[in-house]
């Protein structure tokens, strides 16, 4: 029997039953489609965390104060000591694979101009910084180099605090109260968008020294320390450690992570969240599945007469075999066609409104979508197809199951 | 009558001790019981009986499309007890064709493509399959309905169909089960004429009836009862 004319046949009994068939047909291409979405949004939801730590710098080994043990809970007993300004320096002198490193305090105060006021984070830091971080700047200049325990009063404004309470004008030379002091705007840094939450437009940034004078804080908050290159990073990572615990009386009470680190973490989170929605959607397919064979046991009982008489007419059983096989895989090659199309339509859509994920079909899974797809239809049709086949020419033309 | 000797005489058909049992729950039931028949090339026979007496069982039988419990089927001199089921199936496609009461043709198909089907399974080509079905319907007056589907057809036009299907891969016996049951008497009688033309061309027909006057326009009419053959008369007149 030739292939277009096997075909043929399933084409003319799939017309004969229009609403049963497109309603197999639409079971199918919604299970695609949602296989098509999930996946998407699970691969757009990793790129985005990506996205996120590759926008916090790059070879990045950071430091917090306190050991943070295997129960997540930072430790603040009597042996930690603050992390501080000459922790930081120490690491450029002695720490030779690291490139730059910054300095970071944090606090939060009542940013007032004028009549204005807003609550802005700030953070203390040094000119390294800029670097680390890759920040421009829209006007001014950034913090002053130099010693950093020369805290000057001036400060560097985000983007958000910038158009809220200077909306629109030249903040560069004003002078502002930053909590109980005073302080001189020296430049306003290009929006840079929030990553891991950390969203520098909304932050003032000051020399370290100042920030830590300004809450009266005695430790850091981080260190950022910067490797030359990926390669050197576990390399930091042992130097860092041996000169801070030097300084520490031999005691690691201070924590490194790395971007890797965290994004393996993220990562694999991740994953698994793509992994399970993966699942849900294969439930989906899988009942779509279930819907064929259901769709092929009435056919074939309907069609019992049908099967005698080709019997009768010399069919072989391989061949009503195939008739009914290519019926369900008919169905279930066209419903997962369209769930394709339907599903990278819905993700582009999805695109267009949220410009910032990075949402896109995911040709991997499409693939694997279109493979399950026509298994399931082989897989759920096989078995009404053989009930077809194994029917008794006889009985068959009576019409008898 | 030994198989030996049927297939001297050129027996395109020999039964011998043919039973046919049917479990039906705790009990057999014997719809064939040790039947003998012989039938040579081109012959017309009507099987007439009462309903339940095994005429449709001894048709299916004859037609490969049930197979006897005891007993031996010679077709053309060869033990259909030994064919494959793949075998019987090319026995179908190539020797023996069947119509029936009910036509079977298939709704959603054309005239046309309803006489094309043994051929789609045959593989034969496109533009062969069709000048062949055009000629089949042709030669049972159909050419021009050859479009219809068949709910556009009257009844005695489906049965003509389900013919040009039947002769259409040139088989060399023709099983009718009861093919004017279903259709008055006018329908009825051209579709007996049309059987006897293509039996005047060497087509075998074996032809199960309840109606006499069909039976009447057989060379040869047997009677079953009780899954046994009670009479077989040749009509007066008739080739040997």
């Amino acid at each position: 029997m030739r292939l277009r004319d096997l075909l043929g046949l399933s084409l003319e009994a799939q017309t004969r039953h229009r609403l049963r068939t497109a309603l197999t047909l639409g079971g199918i291409a919604i299970g695609v489609t949602a296989v098509v979405v999930l996946t998407s949004l699970g691969t757009a939801a990793k790129a985005y965390v990506v996205d996120q730590f590759a926008g916090l710098g790059t070879n990045l080994v950071i430091v917090l104060p306190g050991k943070i043990e295997t129960t997540g809970i930072p430790t603040f007993g009597g042996s930690t000591r603050d992390l501080t300004i000459e922790d930081a320096e120490s690491l450029l002198k002695r720490a030779p694979a690291v490139r730059k490193v910054a300095p970071l305090s944090m606090g939060t105060a009542s940013f007032v101009w004028g009549g204005r006021t807003r609550d802005v984070r700030v953070l203390g830091t040094t000119a390294e910084f800029k670097e680390i971080r890759d920040l421009h700047l829209r006007l001014g200049q950034f913090l002053p180099a130099g010693d950093p325990r020369n805290g000057a009063p001036v400060a560097v404004i985000g983007s958000a605090v910038h158009r809220e309470v200077f909306a629109g004008a030249n903040p560069v030379g004003q002078p502002v109260r930053i909590g109980q002091s005073r302080f001189r705007v020296i430049g306003a840094l290009e929006p840079q968008g929030a990553n891991l939450g950390i969203n520098l437009d909304e932050m003032v940034l000051v020399p370290v020294a100042t920030g830590l004078r300004l809450f009266d804080q005695t430790g850091l908050f981080r260190i950022f320390t910067q490797a030359n290159s990926p390669e050197d990073v576990p390399v930091v990572i042992r130097q860092v450690t041996r000169v801070l615990k030097d300084r520490h009386d031999g005691l690691e009470d201070f924590t490194l992570i790395t971007q890797e680190a965290m994004l393996k973490t993220f990562q694999s989170v991740i994953d698994v969240l793509t992994v399970a929605l993966a699942g849900i959607a294969a439930i989906s397919l899988a009942v779509a599945g279930i819907g064929i064979m259901n769709v092929m046991l009435v056919s074939v009982s309907e069609r019992a007469p049908e099967v005698g008489l080709l019997k009768a007419l010399g069919a072989r059983r391989r061949q009503i075999l195939s008739v009914f096989l290519s019926d369900a895989v008919m169905i279930s090659s066209a419903g997962a066609v369209i769930g394709v199309i339907f599903g990278v339509a819905l993700v582009g859509v999805g695109a267009a409104i949220f410009p910032d994920f990075p949402l896109r079909p995911d040709l991997a899974w499409i693939a694997v979508v279109l493979v399950l797809a026509l298994a399931a239809g082989v897989l759920f049709g096989l078995m009404p197809a053989r009930r077809a086949a194994a029917l008794a020419p006889v009985d068959a033309l009576r019409g008898k199951r | 009558m030994t198989e030996a000797a049927g297939v001297r005489n050129g027996a395109i058909i020999a039964l011998e001790d043919v039973s046919r049992t049917y479990r039906m729950g705790e009990s057999d039931v014997r719809a064939l019981d040790r039947v003998s028949l012989t039938i040579a090339r081109g012959e017309f026979v009507a099987i007439m009986g009462p309903s339940g007496s095994g005429k449709s069982t001894l048709l299916n039988v004859l037609g490969c499309l049930d197979s006897p419990s005891a007993g031996r089927y010679l077709l053309d001199g060869e033990a259909v007890e030994h064919l494959s089921e793949d075998q019987l199936a090319e026995v179908r496609q190539r020797r023996i064709s069947f119509i029936f009461q009910t036509f079977h043709l298939v709704a959603r198909m054309t005239a046309l493509r309803n006489v094309e089907l043994p051929m789609i399974f045959a593989g034969t080509p496109p533009a062969e399959r069709r000048a062949r079905a055009e000629r089949a319907l042709e030669q049972v007056g159909l050419a021009p309905r050859k479009t219809h589907r068949p709910d556009q057809l009257s009844g005695g036009e489906r049965q003509r169909v389900a013919i040009a299907r039947a002769i259409v891969m040139e088989p060399t016996i023709l099983l009718a089960d009861e093919p004017t049951g279903n259709l008055d008497s006018a329908s009825g009688g051209e579709i007996v004429s049309l059987l006897k033309a293509l039996n005047a061309r060497g087509l075998s027909i074996v032809l199960v009836t309840h109606d006499p006057g069909i039976a009447a326009e057989a060379q040869r009419v047997v009677r079953m009862r009780d899954g046994r053959i009670i009479a077989d008369e040749r009509a007066a007149g008739a080739r040997a």
